[in-house]
C-alpha cells in the first residue's frame, strides 16, 4: 500500500484551544443555531438543535432539512486490488457494486464480532470511498498488507450535507440538479460553480433524500445555494436530535449507540456477532474468504448466536429509553438501546438487544421509569416484536421521486 | 505500658497499618527514626517559603477504599487531578497530552495519523489488564505451596478472575505480563516519540530498561491506579505528598493511636520466637505485643533482628530480595515558569508531565549506563511544576519544580568489583546533568533556580531508609511479586518471628504510594487477633 | 480459535510436509509410520534444515549451522531407530570449558573445580529437577486456556509432577520461573567463570540479554532435554551434525516417506477455504488435503499460503511476531589445531570471562549496532577424530538482524570483533586461518528460511511460548484454514529435538480420529 504520510494532513500545533473542529458549513449551521446547541461528533462540533427539535423532524418527514454530515469518517481507496481489499474488510461483495452505486455494509474482527457499518461509494473501477462512524486507519491499514491499494483518510478533504425529505428532489431540481433518474442507492456528479458534486441517493432517514458531496472550499456556496432553492419548500437546518429520531422511525442501528464496536468495547461481552445485529443478510458467503469468515460460519453452523437485534412496540407513549427487559417481568432478558414516541407513526418504538433465546421477545416486559416533576413513575409493560424498518414510505424509493 | 500494635517507620503505609488497628480498638504506637513523619510521601521546606513533594511526587496509586475507611478528605487530603504533558524533541518539536479526547488525538496525529487512532485501542487494552489487577490489591496473595483454606480460597478467586476472561484474552494477558513495553508497544504504534511518551511508566523506580521483558507489568503498576475512578489518571496532593501522611497522622490520632518522631530503632527484641517490642538507639525499650515493621523486609529483617532469631533459608531469602535503586530526584524553587520555547504559548502541557527522551532507544541506553554503573548521561526525567495548579507550596509566581531522574545506580563504577559509594560530587555531577538537560529545552531556566535538592539513591537511603535507594523497597519483577513477595513463603504480611510483621512496600501488591500493602497487613493483623476489621473496605467492585 | 482442520469426510491419505528439518522429519516419519501416505519436500539438495551440511569451507572440512546437539526427543530417537539408521555418537558428554581471566575451567554437567564447585553441584542439580519437572509441557501440544479441549489428564500429572518437587523446590520454581539468568548466577555463584556459563547458555540463540527477566526459563528449558537416554547432555553425532539429518532422513524413509530434495514449494493451493495441494517452483503441483509446514509460520502463513486466506487480526499479530536473530555463525578453516590456553579442543569452548560481558555484547545489538567484544561458543569438530586441517564453528552472540551500518559493513566490523576476541583467547590462531566464512543474522535468513535469521523461526521468549508459540490462535499445530497445519521450531516447544514434529503429527492423528 502507499506510504503512510499522505493517509492525513499535517494539523496546526494550537488545536488545544478549540479542541472541537468546525465542519465547513460551521459559519452557516453557527448562524442559524439560535440555540447554540453543540455536541461534539467524531472530533467536530455538530449542531443538536438549530431552535426546535419538533419542527426539524417535522420538517424531514414533511419538507426537507439540511444536515451537516461532514464529520463522518471518510476514507478513499484506490488500486488494483481494491476490491479484493474491501472484499477481505467487509461482508458484502464488492464486486457486486457498480460504478456508480452505494452499498450499506458491516466489518467484523476475527472472532466475528462487528467493529463498524457503513457505506462504500464505488466511484470507478478501482476507486471507492467508504463512510463510517468510526475511526479504523491501523485496522485499515493493517488490512491492507499484501495488496496494491491506497488508502487515505479524507474525512477533511470533503464536505457533505444530508438532504433529506419529502421535497428533496424538488429542492435539487430547483437548484439544477437533475435527479430524476438517480434510483436509491445510486450517485451521480453534477457540476457547481466550476466545481463537482457528487450527488448520492442515500440517507439516515428512511424517507427520500439525498447526500451531496463537495470540496470544502464550495461548501458555503452550496449550502446557500440549496437553501435558496429550497425557500419555498420548507427547506430548514436540522440538527442531531430531530435525526436521530428519524433514524428510529427508520429502523436504523447507529454504533456506539446501539451496539459497541468490538474495538472499542472493554468488557469482553459486549461485543457482538452480525447475526446478533440483524446483519447477517450482509454476508457473501461465497466471494471468498474475508475477516470473521469462519468465526461467523461456526456462529450460523452452531447457532452459537448470544443476543438478537429487534424492533419493539410498547403500550403507550412514555418512551422505553435506557429501560431493561424482563422475561414474565422477573429474569433480565434484554435492554433498550433506542426508543421514542414517533409522532410519524403515533407508536412508541424502541430497538432493544434481547437474549437469543428471547428473540421472539415472547413475554417480554419492559421496565420504564418516568421522570415526571423530579419522580420517577414506574411502569412495567408487554412489549411486540414489530418489523424494522418501523415507518418505511413508499416515496423513499419511487424513480422519479415524487414532488412532494 | 505495652501497646497491642508497635509500628516501625511513619511512612504511609505504615500509618495505614496503624490507623486500621487504632480504629479496630488496639492501643498503638508509630516510631519514626525522623523527626518528621511521611516517609517517601513527605512535604518539606528546605528552603523558606517553599515545600517540596521530597520524594514521591504525584498521586493516583492510593487506594480509594482506604480514603474513605481512614476519612482521609476530613483530615486534610485533597487530590487534584492534573492535566497534559510534553515530551520535549531533539530539534526543537514536541509530543502534547491533553485530557480532552480529541485535542489529544488531533496532537498525536501531528506525529502519526495512525498511531493516534491506535491509541484508542491501546488505552482499552491496558484498561483490560487494569481491570484485572485491581480486584487483586486489597487482598492477600495465597501461597500456592500450602493447601490451607485461605491459599486456597485466595487461590480459587484468582482463577476465578482468570476464567471470566476468554481464552484470547488470557493468551493476551500473559504475553503483555511477560513482555518488554517496548515490543509491547510496537505492536500499536510507529512514531519514536509516542512510544518513547507511553514507555515513561514501564521505568519509572524500576531497575529494568524498556527493552526488558516484564517491563510492561511495571506499566500496569503505575497505571492501575485512578483519579475518581479515572482509571490511570494521576494527580497532585494538595500541599504536597506529605498531605498523605498528615492526613494519615491526624486520622491516627483522632483513633487514638500515637506517633514518636525522632526515635530511630535500634534492635526489634525477640523472647522465646516471639517479638515483644524494640530498642531504640537511645535505649529506651519499647514494649508491645506486636511489632509491625514498614522499614522494608532487607531492612527489617537483616538489620534490626538478630540472626539467631531467624531460620537460615528465611535469611538467604531476604538478602536474594532485590532492591537496587535506580532513581534519583531533584527538588527545585524557582522564581518563575520555564519558559520551554518548544511549547505554544497558553499550551496546558507545562502543568504535566514534562519529558525531554523522545525515543525508547534513548531510555535503554539511559539504562545501559546503570548496569554498568553510572548515572545516566543523556537521562530521563519527569518533570512536573505541581505549583502550576497547587496554590499553597510557595509564594505566589513561585514554583516548585520536581525532576525525577531514571538512572542512578546504587553504587558508582566498576560492574565486576561492585562499584563504589556516592560521593557528593558524584552527587553534583547527576544534578548538573539534569540541570543542563532542562536548560536545553527551557533557556535561561538555571537563571530562575534558587535553591535545588539533590538526591541519589545514597539520599534515600540515608533519609528515608530505602535500602539501595529502590523507591518500592524492593524491584517490581515476577521472581518479586504476588506471593513471591517478599520471598516465598511469607507473602501473607508475617515473618518467621511471632508477632512480628511487616506492612511496607516490599509486601504485595508492592510499591508506589498506594497503601495497599498496609491495609492488607492490618487485615492479617486484625483476623490474627481474632478482632474485627472495623471500617474496612474490600476492594470496591469494578463493573 | 480454529478447531481442528482436517478434512474429516476425505478418504485421502496423502500428506504433504514441507521442510525436511529435524520437526519435518520427525513429523513426516511418525505419520507415514500411522498409515499416511508423506510426501516431504526439501528445497535444498539435501535434508536436516539448520543440521545439515552446507558446502565444504575447504577440502573435507563441512561446517553447519548447529553444531551440537542439545536435545533430541526420545520419543523420536526412539521411533525412528536412529542407531539403526546409521546414527553414532561421538560424543554425548562434551565438557564445557570456559576460557577466564583466571584461567580455565572445566564444568561438566553438575561437577566443575574451584570455589564454587559443590555450589554449582547444588544449583545445577536443582536447575535439572526444575527443567524435569517442566519437560512433560515439551511433550505434548499447548494447553487450551479454557476447560474444553485439553486433556486434562495429562496436564493433571504434569502439574502434580511440578508439585512433587517438594514445598521448598517448588516455591523456588515459582520464584525464578521468570527471573533473569543474571540475578541467579550472582546470587549462587562467585566464580565469574560459572557465571559467564550459566548466563551464557540461557541466552544462546535468544534475543536477550541474561539481565533481561524470563531468561533463566530458557536455560531450563534448554536443559530440560536429553540425548540417547542422558539428560543435560552435549552431543556431537559422528560425522557430524549432517549425519544426524541424514540418519532421520534414512528413518523417514524406510518408514515409507518419499523424501523430494531440490524442491521448493512456491505456493500452497487452496480452494474452497480448504488445502488441495502445494505448487513447486518448477510449476509441478501435487496433490494432498493436508499440507503440514515445518519451515516457520509467517513463511507458511504471509507468503506460501497467503495472508489472503487469513483474518487480518491474526496476519498482524503473526507480522509482529517478534523474530530477531542475534546469534552469527563463525566457521574458520585452520591449518593446525588452535591452542585456547591448554583446553581440550574436545570441548566447547567459551569466550566469555564474566557475566557482564554477555550483558555488554548484547547492548549494541538492541540499537542495530555490533559488539566490541562479541562472546562466543566454539566448537571444533574436527578435533574428535581429523587430522591436518581444522573446522572452527563458533556462535557468537550478539549479532543485528538489521545493522544500522549496512549489512556487509556490519559482517566486516564483527568479523573482526571476532577474529580480535580469538586470538585473545587463543594467541596465533590467526595465522592458522585459511578461510574464514561469517553468518550474520540476515545470512542465515536468506540461506536457511529462518525468520529474520532466528533459529527458532520466530523468538522463543516467554511471550511467545506455550499457547502463544507462534501466537495464540496458531498454538496447536492447526490453523484456520482447513488441511493446513504447522511445526517445525517455530511451534511449541521449539529447537530442532523433533519435538514441535512429533507433537504436531500427534495432533493431526487426534485430530482425525
Amino acid at each position: 500500500m502507499s506510504a503512510s504520510p499522505s493517509l492525513h494532513a499535517p494539523q496546526a500545533l494550537n488545536h488545544f484551544r478549540s479542541p472541537l473542529a468546525q465542519t465547513p458549513f460551521h459559519p452557516r449551521t453557527n448562524a442559524a443555531n439560535r440555540l447554540q446547541g453543540w455536541a461534539p461528533w467524531a472530533g467536530y462540533m455538530t449542531a443538536t438543535c438549530f431552535g426546535d427539535s419538533t419542527m426539524e423532524h417535522t420538517a424531514i418527514r414533511n419538507a426537507a432539512t439540511l444536515y451537516d454530515i461532514s464529520p463522518m469518517v471518510k476514507y478513499r481507496i484506490t488500486g488494483a486490488d481494491a476490491v479484493a481489499y474491501l472484499n477481505r474488510l467487509t461482508l458484502r461483495d464488492v464486486g457486486k457494486l457498480a460504478t456508480g452505486q452505494v452499498h450499506y455494509t458491516a466489518w467484523t474482527d476475527d472472532l466475528g464480532k462487528v467493529m463498524d457499518d457503513g457505506t462504500v461509494f464505488r466511484l470507478g473501477p478501482a476507486d471507492f470511498r467508504l463512510c463510517c462512524q468510526e475511526r479504523h486507519l491501523p485496522w485499515l491499514t493493517e488490512t491492507a498488507w499484501g495488496l496494491d491499494v491506497g488508502l487515505r483518510d479524507e474525512s477533511e478533504d470533503l464536505a457533505a450535507l444530508a438532504l433529506q425529505g419529502p421535497v428533496s428532489a424538488t429542492v435539487l431540481q430547483e437548484a439544477g440538479f437533475n435527479v430524476q433518474t438517480l434510483k436509491p442507492f445510486r450517485m451521480a456528479s453534477f457540476a457547481f460553480q466550476g466545481t463537482d458534486v457528487l450527488i448520492s441517493r442515500t440517507g439516515f432517514t428512511g424517507d427520500l433524500g439525498y447526500e451531496l458531496w463537495i470540496t470544502p472550499d464550495q461548501a458555503l456556496p452550496l449550502w446557500d445555494h440549496l437553501m435558496q432553492a429550497g425557500a419555498l419548500y420548507g427547506l430548514m437546518p436540522a440538527g442531531s436530535e430531530a435525526v436521530m429520531l428519524a433514524r428510529l422511525e427508520a429502523g436504523f442501528i447507529t454504533t456506539g449507540m446501539d451496539f459497541v464496536p468490538v474495538q472499542h468495547a472493554v468488557r469482553e461481552d459486549r461485543a457482538r456477532s452480525p447475526f446478533e445485529l440483524g446483519l447477517d443478510w450482509m454476508i457473501a458467503w461465497d466471494k471468498g474468504h474475508f475477516t470473521g469468515r469462519r468465526a461467523l460460519a461456526a456462529e450460523r453452523d452452531g447457532k452459537t448466536s448470544k443476543w438478537a437485534l429487534v424492533g419493539l412496540d410498547i403500550p403507550g407513549n412514555v418512551s422505553a429509553e435506557g429501560a431493561i427487559l424482563y422475561f414474565d417481568k422477573r429474569r433480565e432478558a434484554g435492554f433498550i438501546t433506542a426508543a421514542c414516541w414517533s409522532p410519524t407513526l403515533k407508536r412508541n418504538i424502541a430497538i432493544a438487544q434481547v437474549e437469543a433465546r428471547h428473540a421472539s421477545c415472547d413475554h417480554l416486559w419492559v421496565e420504564i421509569y418516568a421522570l415526571r416533576e423530579l419522580q420517577y413513575q414506574k411502569l412495567m409493560l408487554p412489549v411486540t416484536k414489530t418489523a424494522r424498518p418501523f415507518f418505511a414510505p413508499e416515496r423513499r424509493r419511487a424513480t422519479p421521486p415524487g414532488r412532494y | 505500658m505495652t501497646y497491642d500494635a508497635l509500628i516501625l517507620g511513619a511512612g504511609h503505609n505504615g500509618l495505614v497499618t496503624a490507623c486500621y488497628l487504632a480504629r479496630a480498638g488496639m492501643k498503638v504506637l508509630v516510631v519514626e527514626k525522623n523527626d518528621w513523619v511521611g516517609g517517601a510521601a513527605v512535604s518539606r521546606e528546605l528552603t523558606p517559603g517553599f515545600t517540596y513533594s521530597n520524594c514521591s511526587y504525584v498521586a493516583s496509586l492510593f487506594r480509594p477504599e482506604i480514603m474513605r475507611d481512614l476519612e482521609l478528605p476530613r483530615h486534610g487530603l485533597q487530590i487534584l487531578p492534573y492535566e497534559g504533558g510534553a515530551v520535549f524533541q531533539e530539534g526543537g518539536g514536541y509530543l502534547g497530552m491533553y485530557r480532552d479526547h480529541d485535542a489529544n488525538r488531533r496532537e498525536f496525529a501531528r506525529h502519526s495519523a495512525r498511531d493516534a487512532e491506535a491509541y484508542d485501542v491501546y488505552s482499552r487494552d491496558v484498561l483490560r489488564f487494569c481491570r484485572f489487577i485491581r480486584p487483586m490489591l486489597l487482598r492477600t496473595p495465597p501461597d500456592p505451596a500450602r493447601f490451607r483454606p485461605r491459599d486456597l480460597g485466595e487461590l480459587m478467586f484468582i482463577g476465578k478472575q482468570v476464567s471470566g476472561l476468554s481464552e484470547r484474552q488470557i493468551a493476551e494477558m500473559v504475553r503483555f505480563w511477560t513482555m518488554s513495553i517496548s515490543d509491547y508497544l510496537d505492536h500499536y504504534f510507529e512514531s519514536p516519540v509516542i512510544k518513547a511518551y507511553l514507555a515513561v511508566s514501564a521505568i519509572i523506580g524500576t531497575a529494568l530498561g524498556p527493552m526488558s521483558p516484564g517491563s510492561a507489568y511495571v506499566l500496569l503498576h503505575h497505571y492501575m491506579g485512578d483519579v475518581d475512578g479515572n482509571i490511570g489518571a494521576w494527580g497532585f496532593a494538595r500541599g504536597g505528598m506529605g498531605s498523605i501522611t498528615k492526613a494519615l497522622s491526624s486520622s491516627l490520632m483522632a483513633s487514638g493511636g500515637d506517633i514518636r518522631t525522632g526515635s530511630p530503632v535500634a534492635q526489634v527484641l525477640v523472647k522465646n520466637g516471639r517479638s515483644v517490642g524494640v530498642v531504640l538507639e537511645n535505649g529506651d525499650e519499647i514494649r508491645a505485643k506486636r511489632v509491625i515493621s514498614n522499614m522494608d523486609v532487607k531492612r527489617t529483617m537483616l538489620k534490626h533482628v538478630a540472626e539467631a532469631e531467624l531460620p537460615g533459608d528465611y535469611v538467604a531469602s531476604v538478602r536474594k530480595f532485590k532492591t537496587r535503586g535506580s532513581s534519583g530526584k531533584l527538588n527545585i524553587a524557582l522564581d518563575g515558569v520555564p519558559k520551554f520555547t518548544a511549547l505554544p504559548e497558553g499550551s496546558s502541557a507545562i502543568k504535566g508531565d514534562l519529558h525531554f527522551t523522545d525515543s525508547i532507544e534513548k531510555m535503554e541506553r539511559a539504562y545501559d549506563d546503570w548496569k554498568n554503573g553510572h548515572f545516566s548521561r543523556d537521562p530521563f526525567q519527569d518533570v512536573m511544576i505541581p505549583t502550576m495548579i497547587d496554590p499553597t507550596m510557595t509564594p505566589p509566581g513561585k514554583h516548585f519544580m520536581s525532576c525525577f531522574v531514571q538512572y542512578a545506580p546504587p553504587k558508582i563504577g566498576g560492574l565486576a568489583e561492585g562499584g563504589r559509594d556516592w560521593a557528593d560530587a558524584d552527587r553534583d555531577a547527576f544534578g548538573q546533568a539534569c540541570l543542563d538537560q532542562i536548560e536545553r529545552y527551557a533557556p535561561g531556566f538555571k537563571n530562575l533556580v534558587r535553591h535545588v535538592e539533590v538526591r541519589t539513591p545514597r539520599e534515600l537511603e540515608a533519609e528515608v531508609g530505602l535500602t539501595e535507594g529502590n523507591i518500592f523497597q524492593g524491584e517490581l519483577t515476577f521472581d518479586q511479586l504476588l506471593f513471591n513477595r517478599p520471598v516465598p513463603g511469607y507473602a501473607n504480611y508475617r515473618t518467621p518471628v511471632r508477632d512480628l510483621w511487616i506492612c511496607g512496600s516490599s509486601t504485595h501488591p508492592g510499591g508506589g504510594v498506594m497503601g495497599a500493602p498496609g491495609r492488607n497487613a492490618a487485615a492479617e493483623i486484625l483476623r490474627d487477633a481474632k478482632l474485627s476489621p472495623k471500617d474496612m473496605s474490600d476492594a470496591w467492585p469494578v463493573l | 480459535m480454529p478447531g481442528p482442520s482436517f478434512d474429516r469426510t476425505s478418504s485421502d491419505r496423502s500428506v504433504i510436509v514441507i521442510g525436511a528439518g529435524p520437526n519435518g522429519l520427525a513429523c513426516a516419519h511418525r505419520l507415514a509410520s500411522k498409515g499416511r501416505k508423506v510426501t516431504l519436500i526439501e528445497a535444498e539438495a539435501h535434508p536436516g534444515g539448520g543440521a545439515r551440511a552446507l558446502p565444504d569451507l575447504a577440502p573435507g572440512l563441512t561446517p553447519s549451522l548447529a553444531h551440537l546437539v542439545w536435545q533430541l526427543d526420545p520419543r523420536v530417537e526412539a521411533a525412528m531407530d536412529l542407531a539403526r539408521h546409521g546414527l553414532a555418537w561421538e560424543a554425548t558428554d562434551i565438557p564445557t570449558t570456559v576460557i577466564g581471566r583466571e584461567g580455565n575451567l572445566v564444568i561438566r554437567g553438575a561437577l566443575t573445580d574451584g570455589p564454587d564447585a559443590a555450589a554449582w553441584k547444588e544449583l545445577h542439580q536443582r536447575l535439572m529437577s526444575f527443567a524435569a519437572a517442566l519437560e512433560p509441557f515439551r511433550r505434548m501440544a499447548p494447553p487450551r486456556l479454557q476447560a474444553a479441549g485439553n486433556s486434562w489428564g495429562r496436564l493433571a500429572k504434569n502439574l502434580i509432577g511440578i508439585r512433587a518437587l517438594g514445598t521448598r523446590d517448588f516455591r523456588e520454581l515459582l520464584r525464578v520461573i521468570l527471573i533473569n539468568a543474571h540475578d541467579v548466577a550472582q546470587d549462587e555463584l562467585s566464580d565469574p567463570r560459572l557465571r559467564a556459563a550459566l548466563c551464557f547458555d540461557a541466552v544462546l540463540g535468544a534475543w536477550a540479554g541474561p539481565r533481561s527477566p524470563n531468561t533463566l526459563i530458557l536455560l531450563l528449558d534448554r536443559l530440560a532435554g536429553e540425548i540417547a537416554g542422558r539428560k543435560g547432555a552435549l552431543a556431537l553425532p559422528k560425522g557430524g551434525m549432517p549425519a544426524l539429518a541424514r540418519a532421520m532422513a534414512n528413518a523417514a524413509t524406510a518408514a515409507g516417506v518419499s523424501l523430494r530434495s531440490n524442491a521448493r514449494v512456491s505456493r500452497i493451493n487452496i480452494a474452497d477455504d480448504q488445502v488441495t495441494g502445494i505448487t513447486l517452483e518448477s510449476g509441478e503441483t501435487l496433490a494432498a488435503p493436508l499440507v503440514i509446514s515445518a519451515i516457520g509460520p509467517k513463511a507458511t502463513i504471509l507468503s506460501l499460503a497467503g495472508a489472503q486466506h487469513f483474518d487480518t487480526g491474526l496476519v498482524t499479530a503473526l507480522r509482529h511476531q517478534k523474530s530477531r536473530g542475534g546469534t552469527a555463525k563463525l566457521h574458520l578453516a585452520l591449518s593446525a589445531l588452535p591452542d585456547f590456553q591448554g583446553a581440550d579442543p574436545r570441548a566447547r569452548i567459551l569466550l566469555t570471562r564474566d557475566e557482564h560481558e554477555v550483558e555488554t555484547a548484547f547492548n549494541p545489538v538492541k540499537y542495530g549496532e555490533v559488539p566490541a567484544r562479541p562472546v562466543m561458543e566454539v566448537v571444533i569438530p574436527t578435533a574428535f577424530g581429523g587430522t591436518g586441517a581444522h573446522l572452527l564453528s563458533a556462535n557468537v552472540q550478539f549479532a543485528p538482524h538489521a545493522p544500522k551500518a549496512g549489512e556487509d559493513a556490519a559482517r566486516a566490523q564483527m568479523l573482526a570483533a571476532c577474529m580480535t576476541r580469538l586470538e585473545e583467547a587463543a594467541p596465533g590462531i590467526g595465522a592458522l586461518i585459511t578461510k574464514a566464512d561469517l553468518l550474520m543474522p540476515y545470512d542465515i535468513e536468506r540461506q536457511f528460511g529462518m525468520a529474520g535469521g532466528n533459529w527458532h523461526h520466530g523468538e522463543l521468549a516467554v511471550e511467545q511460548m506455550l499457547f502463544n508459540r507462534p501466537i495464540a490462535p496458531l498454538s496447536r499445530y492447526a490453523t484456520p484454514l482447513k488441511g493446513l497445519w504447522l511445526t517445525g521450531a517455530g511451534t511449541h516447544p521449539g529447537g530442532m529435538s523433533g519435538a514441535a514434529g512429533r507433537n504436531a503429527a500427534d495432533a493431526v492423528l487426534e485430530a482425525k480420529a
